[in-house]
Formats: structure tokens, sequence, C-alpha cells
């Protein structure tokens, strides 16, 4: 209770040891509060665990690629996609989200850090803490009963199959303390960033002139306070069963088979928006500042993010139409997630408004934008298909269903993340990444994306289930895999250059100066990188774009907001 | 920066915004499985309403309420006294809850384990009681610091943040005590 709330940051300016080198270094970035590189391992940490969520992939993809390879046994598989989606979420999308969230929010607001330093610091080294365990059950899973290492019960760990009847052994333990851990992480740093975003603002800064990308992050964090807490009392209730001998999801005596599911949705659809938002707060700084243009309508991109939020959370059932839940439920359910579609397809139109009629400079971050809008209308198509019940019945838990999924995390989130990462690496290192390398990355990455999950979502409608680990030849399913897991040494290919162009940019990069791309928020009104104090002194924050109105005083943008 | 609000109480609401939704799921399972236990001890078997007990959490929201006012008008040792009362009365609901615990537990035998009523028994009833525990150290923390000279007008928000949190754990008792003492049983 009696904790401090004075920004702790400052002691980071002083040097905190006498000692340099590598051991002084650590030690700095260890014991840091600050907000800024906080973000940063944020981040690192969230694409160390892609390239490691990546080759779970490929391994599978590799054992997909033909029909009837023993290259990894069926156990292993099991545990590859558990592991895979897992990791995806809660060690790459959440810690990327959040980290930019870190980075960006307190600069966007001109404020010197976040609300509560320490707690940041908490959030980060908990949700390492997490990965650690989820990737101890690697080793330490067999615990005392030898059976199975690694969670093998799928991401989304369906109980009464979690049960300790069904799954012995400590894999499935890990997995859930895992993500319990990380969680309590993440309800930590999404409280921050309200109370950050409600009472951190800089003078001048309303409500009504906050970048789109802070008020993605106002809305994602409050949905996150409102679903992150069931799923971790979803963990609660299966930690009980499984080591307190209670029968919460055990049928035998009178348990639910079903209630684990409402409880994991709940959290479990939210939260593909809770991921997806802030994307969609990435594109919408990063497209007007590529069409020199204000972004087109700010008030309904605005509401149609609250709207997302509001309506996001009453869609989750749509995972469960094969459950038999009744016609009431499924048309409700079917019919609100129909009705997410429509906020998600105004905002299109925004982007589409803001790129229309703009001068157009393809730099690497508004090639990922572009990308991203064609991949992720194909998402949300396919998504309006899977919404209509007896369209689910027919696809359910098949590869389309796969292919949806990964149009929307890959396609959608993954390229909007590439986008932010190449439009502030500048901001955070002082060096531009290479656009020679980045178009590269870029062009490599959609054609292997495409490649890949364009092509899954034919197996599925041929009726190929997810989950299996081998098949039969003679089901037309064998050249669609194969062109399949062909994608996926494309994409690997992309992603090194991605991490070469890092590395080298880091050392050889172009100056980037305070402002290079031209863009209007406060971010580039500090040095690049911004010193730990942030901002020396303000820009007057009049507009939605206070660095425009400094570059032009003759014709600020207030008069016509 | 805005100095007129304060972060300690965005903070603090987000915190019981995020603590609600955790109970919410504990009492749309305990709700849920209400008469679905196939064998007995059934709620309305060993289940006795803890009048008592809830007399005393209710009424320390007022004490701690007086306090918070107190340290607001600068009145310290009256805010450390309305403090201990609020600490006295929070111990008194708990010996309630463990004399109950015990009961079931030591007396009837009937654990989390014995069927459905007691798996969401234990675990709704021990997660209030484990808030209230949590509640009380801060509580007790302020007494100390009210005896040791250490709390001063200065703190009159900090204090009430505290408040905040224990009228947040009396409002779920009210919920708890409706769902598992009045319509459960």
């Amino acid at each position: 209770m009696f904790v401090s709330t004075e920004p702790a940051a400052v002691r980071d300016a002083a040097p905190t040891s006498e000692q340099s080198g590598i051991l002084a270094i650590l030690h700095d970035w260890v014991v840091t509060v600050d907000h800024k590189r906080l973000g940063i391992m944020y981040v690192v940490t969230g694409l160390v665990f892609l390239v490691i969520g990546g080759v779970e992939a490929f391994l599978m993809r590799l054992q997909l690629a033909s029909p009837g390879l023993t290259l990894v046994p069926p156990d292993t598989f099991n545990r590859l996609f558990t592991v895979h989606g897992t990791t995806m979420v809660f060690l790459v999308g959440i810690p990327i989200v959040f980290g930019f969230a870190n980075y960006l929010v307190p600069l966007m607001i001109g404020a010197r850090d976040l609300a509560f330093p320490r707690l940041n610091a908490f959030g980060f080294w908990i949700l390492l803490f997490g990965a650690a365990l989820l990737y101890f059950s690697f080793v330490g899973g067999d615990g005392l009963y030898g059976a199975g290492s690694a969670p093998a019960v799928g991401w989304f760990a369906y109980a009464p199959l979690s049960e300790r009847a069904f799954t012995p052994g400590n894999a499935t333990d890990y997995w859930n303390l895992s993500v319990l851990v990380t969680g309590f992480g993440t309800i930590a740093t999404s409280i921050n960033l309200i109370a950050t975003i409600a009472t951190m603002r800089a003078p001048g800064m309303t409500l009504g002139r906050m970048p789109v990308y802070v008020w993605t992050m106002l809305t994602v964090s409050a949905m996150t306070l409102l679903i992150l807490p069931p799923l971790s009392a979803a963990q609660i209730m299966l930690l009980l069963d499984r080591f307190l001998g209670a029968h919460y999801f055990d049928t035998q005596a009178g348990g639910s088979a079903i209630i684990w599911q409402h409880f994991f949705w709940f959290f479990g659809h939210p939260e593909v928006y809770v991921l997806m938002v802030p994307g969609f707060g990435f594109v919408s700084e990063i497209i007007p500042v590529f069409s020199r243009k204000v972004i087109f309508g700010y008030a309904t991109l605005v509401a149609a993010t609250v709207s997302i939020g509001a309506v996001a959370m009453s869609t989750w059932a749509h995972h469960m139409f094969t459950v038999g839940m009744g016609g009431t439920l499924n048309s409700f359910f079917a019919a609100s997630t129909m009705l997410v579609g429509v906020p998600t397809g105004v905002k299109i139109f925004n982007w589409l408004g803001t790129l229309y009629g703009g001068k157009l400079r393809f730099r690497t971050p508004l090639l990922f934008c572009c990308a991203f809008l064609f991949q992720f209308l194909c998402a949300g198509l396919t998504g309006i298909m899977l919404s209509v019940a007896p369209f689910d019945w027919q696809l359910s838990d098949s590869y389309f269903v796969v292919a949806h999924f990964h149009f929307v995390l890959f396609g959608g989130l993954l390229f909007t993340i590439f986008a932010a990462l190449y439009y502030w690496f500048p901001k955070a290192t002082g060096r531009m990444l290479s656009e020679r390398l980045g178009r590269w990355h870029f062009w490599l990455l959609v054609v292997g994306f495409n490649l890949t999950f364009v092509t899954m979502h034919f197996p599925g409608l041929l009726g190929m289930p997810r989950r299996i680990y081998t098949y039969p030849a003679d089901r037309g399913w064998d050249v669609l895999n194969l062109v399949t897991t062909l994608g996926v040494p494309i994409q690997a290919l992309a992603v090194l250059i991605f991490v070469v162009n890092v590395v080298y940019s880091l050392r050889r990069g172009a100056q980037a100066g305070d402002n290079p791309w031209e863009a209007w928020t406060l971010e580039w009104a500090t040095t690049s990188p911004p010193p730990a104090y942030n901002f020396a002194a303000l820009p007057p924050i009049t507009s939605r774009r206070p660095l425009w109105d400094v570059q032009h005083p003759d014709d600020p943008d207030g008069p016509h907001e | 920066m805005n100095s007129t609000a304060s972060r300690g109480r965005a903070g603090v609401i987000g915190f019981i915004v995020a603590e609600t939704s955790l109970f919410a799921v504990f009492v749309v399972a305990y709700l849920f499985y209400i008469g679905k236990s196939p064998t007995g001890p059934y709620p309305k078997d060993v289940l006795e309403l803890p009048i008592l007990a809830t007399i005393c959490l209710l009424s320390s929201s007022v004490t701690v309420a007086l306090a918070a006012r107190a340290l607001a008008a600068g009145r310290v040792a009256r805010a450390g006294a309305w403090l201990f009362v609020t600490v006295l009365l929070g111990v008194a609901f708990l010996a309630s809850t463990a004399q109950e615990w015990h009961r079931l537990i030591a007396e009837r035998g009937f654990t989390i384990g014995t069927n459905l009523f007691g798996t969401t028994f234990y675990p709704l009833v021990g997660l209030h009681a484990s808030h209230v525990i949590l509640g009380l150290v801060m509580l007790s923390l302020c007494v100390v610091f009210a005896c040791s000279g250490a709390l001063r007008a200065v703190h009159a928000e900090r204090v009430e943040l505290v408040s905040w949190y224990w009228h947040f754990v009396d409002g779920v008792w009210v919920v708890v005590f409706t769902v598992v003492y009045v319509v459960g049983r």
C-alpha cells in the first residue's frame, strides 16, 4: 500500500556502480525501472520467443510435409503444438504488445514514465519467470511419474482432458503455473497503463487529442482487467482439481465438461482483440505519416476501437458451436461475432480514406501496413464465414480454422509489429534500419506467409482436421501440405534478414535524428534515443499533431479538429 | 502533469476491477453447481448463517471510513484508534470463518474433495478470507505506523485507498453471503 509513487527511474540517469564493462551494463538493465528499457526488454523477449515458437512450427510443418512421415513422433507433435500456441500467445503476442505500450505510451502523452515504475519492472520479470516455467517443463515435466515432458493438452487445455486422470505428470502443471504467473504480470501492466493514461497526460493532451495508439492501449488494458482474472480463476480451479482433489471439471462427480471452455474462451476470444487492437493502433500511427495526411475520421476510429473492445466481450462462445449449446445461444454468439466485424470494417475504411489522395512514401513501415490491410481483410472475411454456426459445424477444428487465425495473428498482428519495429527502431536506437534489407524482409515474408497460409485453407475445406501428426496419402491433401511447408523456409529467411538488419543497423545504420519520418506525435519531439527523463521541454499541445503545429505556426491543426 | 488526478486512486480502481472479475468467476461457478452434487452433504445440512461475523465485517467498513476521515482532518490518534477497531472487527470475522471451517472439516469430515458443494464452497469463501487477511495486514501496518508516529495527515489519501480495498472486501462478502448462505442454502 505504501508504495512510493515517485518517479524512481530518476536514479537511472546516475551511474549505479563504479564498475564498467559488461557486468555494469547488465546490472543497469536488470535493476532498471525505466519504461523505455523495460519496453525494449519486453519486445526483445517476445522476438526471441517468436524464433523459438517458429522453430516449433517448422518442426510440425516438416512432419506434415508429406503423408506418412515419421520425423516427429505423435506425442512429441502434441507437445509441439501445445507449446507453440502457448508461446505465441503468452510469450510473443503479449510481451510485444505490452512492450511497445511500455515504450510508447508515456512518450506519446508527454509523461516522464509509467505511473508505477516498480510495478512495471515486476510485470516484466514475472513474465520472464513464467516463460522459464513453461520451458522448464521440457526438462522437469516428467516429475515423479515419468509421464511425458512438456504439456500436450493444446494451448486451451480443455478440462477434463487436462485433469490428472487423463494427463498425469507435472508438465500440465508447469503450463498452468506459467500462464497464471504471466497473467499476473499482464494485469499489473494493464493497471499501470490505465493509471498512466488517466492521470499523467501532459497539459493540453486531452482525451480527444490522444494518438489513436494510446486509445487502443487504453481499450486493451481495460479489456485485460476484465478477461485475464477469469483465466487466472479457471487456472486456479484446475490446480485445485489436480492437487487437492476438487471436482470443478470432474464429470464423474457431477462436474461439467463444458464450463472450462466457457471460462477459457471468455478470456481467449477477447484476448485475440487484446493482441490485434494494438496492431490497429500501430497502423493508425504509421499510415498518416507515410501518406502525409491527418488520419481520416479520428472520432470514428476511436469509437470503433472502443466498440470492438465492448462487443468482443460477448463473442466467446463462437469457439463452442460444436458442443451443442442450443439454437438460442448459437444465434446470439453468431450475431455478436458478425457485429464485431462492423467497427472493424469501419477501421479499414479509415485507413483507406487516409491513404486515398495522400503523397504516399512507400518505405518499409508502409509496405508492411499495406500487406496488413489485404491480409487482415481476408482474415476478417474467413472470420465472418466461421461465425455462421452451420459453416462452423462443418469446419470447426479443421485446418481452415488454423489458417484463419494465423491470418489474423500472423498476417494481421505480426505484420503490424514489423511495421512498428521499422517505424520506431530509429527512435529507440538512434539508427535507421536498412531500407534495402527491409524490402527483402518484407517481400520474402509476404510471399512465404501467403504461400503457407493461403494454401492452408484448402486442406481444411477438404476435411483435414487440425492437430493430427500425419495423414494417409489418398485424401488429396498431400500437394497442398507440401506447398504449405515450402512457405516456411521463405518466412524463416525473411526473419533471418530482419535479424541481420537489426544487428547491422545497430552498428552501421544511418543516424536517425530526432524525427526521421517527419512525424507529428510527441515521441518524435525528443532525442533518439530519448533521455531517461524523456522530455526536457514539451511543445505546446493544442491539437492531435503537436509537431505539425510547431513546424507550421501559420496553419495549426487546432481549428480544423 | 495533471496534478489533480491521483495515480494511486486510478491504480486501486484498476486493481479492484480486476479483483471483481476474479471473484465473479468463482461466484458463477458456485451458482452453476448449486444443487448439482450427486451426493451429500448439502448446504442446508451443514451451513449456519454467520450473522455475527457479517455484522462485524460490515461495521468494520464504517470504522475504516471514520479512520480515513479522522486522518484527513489531521487527527492521527483518533484515526489510529478507529483503524485498531477495524482490525479487531476483521479478526473477529476471520475467527468466525476459522470456527466454521474447523467444524466442517474436523467434525463433519466435509472437505473440498467431498462433493461439488465442497469444491465450490471452500475456494469461494477461502478466496474472500484470503483477501480479508491481506486487508488486515495492510490495516495492521497502518495501526503500527499510527503508534510509532510515522502516520501523519499527509498519508490521508493512502489510508483512504486502503479503506477502498476494505470496502471492496466487504462488498464481496455481501455477494458471497447472498450466494452461499441465502440462495444456495
